[in-house]
C-alpha cells in the first residue's frame, strides 16, 4: 500500500510537471502543442549526451537541456505559430502545424540521436528500504523531490514575478491584458519558450530513470492530453492535479490489475471519457477555457 | 427535405443565366472527373504497367472518404482526431460478421457503417457538448479506447487480430450478380479500385449536396455561433448528432473495405497517428472546401509514398514541407484559388 503511494506520488510529480509546460501554452496562445512529447525527447536527449557522453555533471545537463529547450520554444514561436496564428482564418489551423513540427521534431531526433533506446548512468547509487514497505531507490526519490522543488518555483515564479503576473494576465483576457499595456508578443513567446523549457527538464530528469528513445514522443503527448482534460485546460493547479491523479491511477491500477495486462489503461481512458462527459472542462477549468 | 428539392428546383426553372451555367459547369466537371477516375486512370495504369498504384489509389479513395467524415465534424465545428475509431470498429465488424458468422461482405459493409452511426449517437450524445480542444482531446482519448478495447475484448481476438478474412463475393439479387465474386476476377486489385473509387463520388457527391442543402446551411450556422443557432430555432443537438452519426458512418465503411483488402484487421490497424492524419488531410486541403480533404489525401498520402525513395530523410523532407505550406497556405491548398482572385 505505502509503495503504491509512493510510486504514485513520483510518477505524478514527473506528470504534473510535463502537463504544467503543455497549460501553460494553451492557456497562453489557445494552441494545443501536439509536439509536446517531441520536446520531452530532445530534452532527454540533450542531457544524455551532456551528462551520459561527455561526462559532465548531471546539473550541467539538466540547465542545457532547459536552455536547449527554451530557444527551440522561443523560435517555433516567433518564426512559425505567430504568422500562422495571424494569417489563417480558423485558430484550429495552429493544430496542423504544432502536428508537422512534432513530425519534423520526431524526424530530427531520429537523424541526430538513432532509434536505441538510451541510457546514462545512475546518479544516485543505493536503495532507501523502509521495513519493506517502501522500497525505492535514492535516484528517483531524488528525481522525485527535484520535480516538487521545480514545480514549487515555476509557482512561486507565476505568482510574484512582473512576467509571471503578465502572463496570467493574458491567459485571463488577452483583450485587456494588452489594453493595460502588456506586451502580448512577448509573453507569447516567453510562455511558450518556459513551456517548452519544462518538458525538456523532464525530459532530462527522466532520463536518468527510464532512458529515452526517439519513439515515445507521441504516446508522452497523450498522456500529457489526459492530464491537462483531468485538471481543466490551461489552468495551472488543475494541471499539477492531473498530473498527479493520473499517476496515483496509473500506479494504483498496475498493482490491482496486473493479472490482466492492459485493462489499466483502458479503465483510466474509459472512465476519463465518462468524467469528461460530466464535467467538461475538467476539475478546475473554466468552461471552453 | 422539402427546401432541398426546391431549391434544386428553382435553379433549373430560371431561365437567366449565370447560376445555370455555374451549375452545368458543375456537373460538367463532376462527370468529367468521374470519367477520368473510373476510365482513363485505369487505362494509364494498364498502359504503363503499374500495378501497384492500384493499391496506392485504393487507400487514397478510402482514406478520403474517412476524411470527408472527419470534414463534416470541422463543418459544425468540432475538430474530430477520433475518426481511425470508427475506422477500427467498422472493420472489426465487417470481419467478424464475415470471418465468425459467414455473412456476405456486401451486407456487412452497410452494417459496418450503420454500426458506427449508432455507437457514434450513444457516445456523441454526451461529448458533442465539449467544443474546441476538449472535444477534440475526447476524440483523441477514444481513438485510444476502441484500440485497448480491441485488445481486451475476446470477440476480436485480441492481439493477433483476424488474419484470415476472404475476398468479397458475388452479389446477386434475384439471381442477377451485380458484383462478380473477387476471387474469380484476375485482378482483385482493379475491382476494389473501382469499388472504392466509386464509393468516393457517391460520398462526395452526398456531401456536396448536404452541404448546399438546408442543413448544410444550418450546419454552417452551428460552425459560426451555436447559442445564437439555438435562439433563432435551430435544434443543435439533433444537428450536431447527425452530422457526427453521418461522419462515423463515413468512418466504418472506410475501415470495412480498407480490412476486405488488407484481409486483415489489428488492434493497431488504424491508431491515433491514423486519426491525426484524417485531421491534416482536412486541413492540408481546406476547410471551407468540400473536396478538401479529398486533395489533402492525395496530396498528403502520394507525398508521402513519394518521398520514400529519400531514405531516412523522408519524414523530415516531409514535415519540412508541411510546415512551409501552413506558412504559405494557413488556410488549406484549396484557398491558393481565391487568393489568386483577389489579388
Amino acid at each position: 500500500m505505502e509503495q503504491v503511494i509512493a510510486n504514485g506520488l513520483y510518477l505524478g510529480a514527473q506528470y504534473a510537471l510535463i502537463a504544467l509546460g503543455l497549460t501553460l501554452i494553451f492557456a497562453l496562445m489557445n494552441v494545443l502543442n501536439f509536439a509536446h512529447g517531441q520536446m520531452y525527447v530532445l530534452g532527454g536527449f540533450v542531457t544524455y549526451v551532456i551528462y551520459g557522453q561527455l561526462g559532465l555533471p548531471f546539473v550541467v545537463a539538466l540547465i542545457a537541456s532547459a536552455i536547449t529547450l527554451a530557444a527551440v520554444g522561443a523560435m517555433i514561436e516567433i518564426y512559425l505559430f505567430r504568422p500562422v496564428i495571424r494569417k489563417s482564418h480558423r485558430e484550429e489551423s495552429t493544430m496542423l502545424l504544432a502536428a508537422a513540427i512534432a513530425f519534423f521534431l520526431d524526424a530530427v531526433i531520429l537523424l541526430l540521436f538513432g532509434e536505441k533506446q538510451r541510457g546514462v548512468p545512475k546518479i544516485l547509487d543505493g536503495v532507501l528500504n523502509w521495513d519493506f514497505r517502501i522500497i525505492m531507490p535514492y535516484d528517483r526519490i531524488a528525481i522525485g523531490v527535484l520535480a516538487i522543488l521545480i514545480i514549487a518555483a515555476f509557482i512561486l515564479y507565476m505568482q510574484y514575478s512582473k512576467t509571471g503576473r503578465a502572463m496570467r494576465a493574458l491567459a485571463q483576457d488577452r483583450v485587456a491584458a494588452q489594453l493595460m499595456g502588456v506586451q502580448v508578443d512577448r509573453y507569447s513567446m516567453i510562455g511558450f519558450a518556459i513551456g517548452a523549457m519544462l518538458a525538456g527538464v523532464v525530459g532530462g530528469l527522466l532520463v536518468t530513470i527510464t532512458g529515452v528513445n526517439s519513439g515515445i514522443g507521441g504516446p508522452i503527448s497523450i498522456k500529457a492530453f489526459m492530464m491537462v482534460m483531468i485538471g481543466g485546460a490551461g489552468v495551472v493547479s488543475g494541471a499539477i492535479a492531473g498530473g498527479f491523479i493520473l499517476g496515483m491511477a496509473e500506479s494504483v491500477g498496475l498493482s490491482v490489475f496486473s493479472g490482466y495486462g492492459d485493462v489499466t489503461y483502458l479503465i483510466i481512458f474509459a472512465s476519463l471519457m465518462v468524467f469528461l462527459a460530466i464535467r467538461p472542462q475538467g476539475l478546475m477549468g473554466k468552461p471552453w477555457g | 427535405m422539402g427546401i432541398e428539392h426546391n431549391s434544386d428546383g428553382s435553379s433549373k426553372a430560371k431561365p437567366a443565366g449565370s447560376s445555370l451555367a455555374a451549375t452545368s459547369l458543375k456537373i460538367v466537371g463532376a462527370l468529367l472527373f468521374a470519367a477520368f477516375v473510373l476510365i482513363l486512370v485505369p487505362m494509364l495504369i494498364n498502359g504503363a504497367e503499374r500495378w501497384d498504384l492500384y493499391y496506392t489509389l485504393t487507400s487514397v479513395a478510402l482514406l478520403s472518404i474517412a476524411s470527408a467524415g472527419v470534414w463534416l465534424t470541422f463543418y459544425i465545428g468540432r475538430i474530430n482526431i477520433g475518426q481511425a475509431a470508427y475506422a477500427l470498429i467498422g472493420g472489426y465488424v465487417s470481419a467478424i460478421l464475415v470471418v465468425d458468422y459467414g455473412v456476405s461482405f456486401w451486407w456487412t459493409l452497410p452494417l459496418a457503417g450503420l454500426t458506427c452511426a449508432v455507437i457514434s449517437v450513444f457516445v456523441g450524445l454526451p461529448i458533442l457538448r465539449l467544443r474546441g480542444v476538449y472535444f477534440a482531446m475526447v476524440t483523441l482519448v477514444f481513438t485510444e479506447v476502441a484500440k485497448m478495447a480491441a485488445l481486451a475484448l475476446p470477440i476480436t481476438h485480441g492481439a493477433s487480430g483476424i488474419a484470415n478474412i476472404p475476398l468479397p463475393g458475388a452479389l446477386e439479387i434475384f439471381g442477377l450478380t451485380l458484383i462478380p465474386d473477387f476471387n474469380t476476377l484476375e485482378n482483385s486489385r482493379y475491382a476494389f479500385y473501382i469499388l472504392s473509387v466509386t464509393l468516393m463520388l457517391l460520398c462526395y457527391f452526398m456531401m456536396y449536396r448536404l452541404v448546399n442543402s438546408r442543413m448544410g446551411r444550418l450546419c454552417y450556422s452551428l460552425q459560426q455561433n451555436e447559442e445564437l443557432a439555438s435562439s433563432i430555432g435551430v435544434n443543435i443537438t439533433y444537428l450536431r448528432l447527425v452530422a457526427y452519426a453521418i461522419s462515423s458512418f463515413l468512418g466504418g465503411i472506410g475501415g470495412a473495405i480498407f480490412a476486405a483488402i488488407s484481409q486483415s484487421v489489428y488492434p493497431s490497424s488504424f491508431a491515433v497517428a491514423d486519426s491525426i492524419n484524417f485531421m491534416l488531410n482536412c486541413f492540408l486541403g481546406g476547410l471551407g472546401y468540400v473536396l478538401g480533404p479529398m486533395l489533402g489525401t492525395f496530396v498528403l498520402y502520394f507525398g508521402w509514398d513519394w518521398l520514400f525513395q529519400t531514405g531516412k530523410y523522408q519524414l523530415l523532407i516531409f514535415s519540412s514541407v508541411l510546415i512551409a505550406l501552413m506558412l504559405i497556405l494557413p488556410n488549406g491548398l484549396l484557398s491558393i484559388r481565391l487568393w489568386g482572385k483577389k489579388s
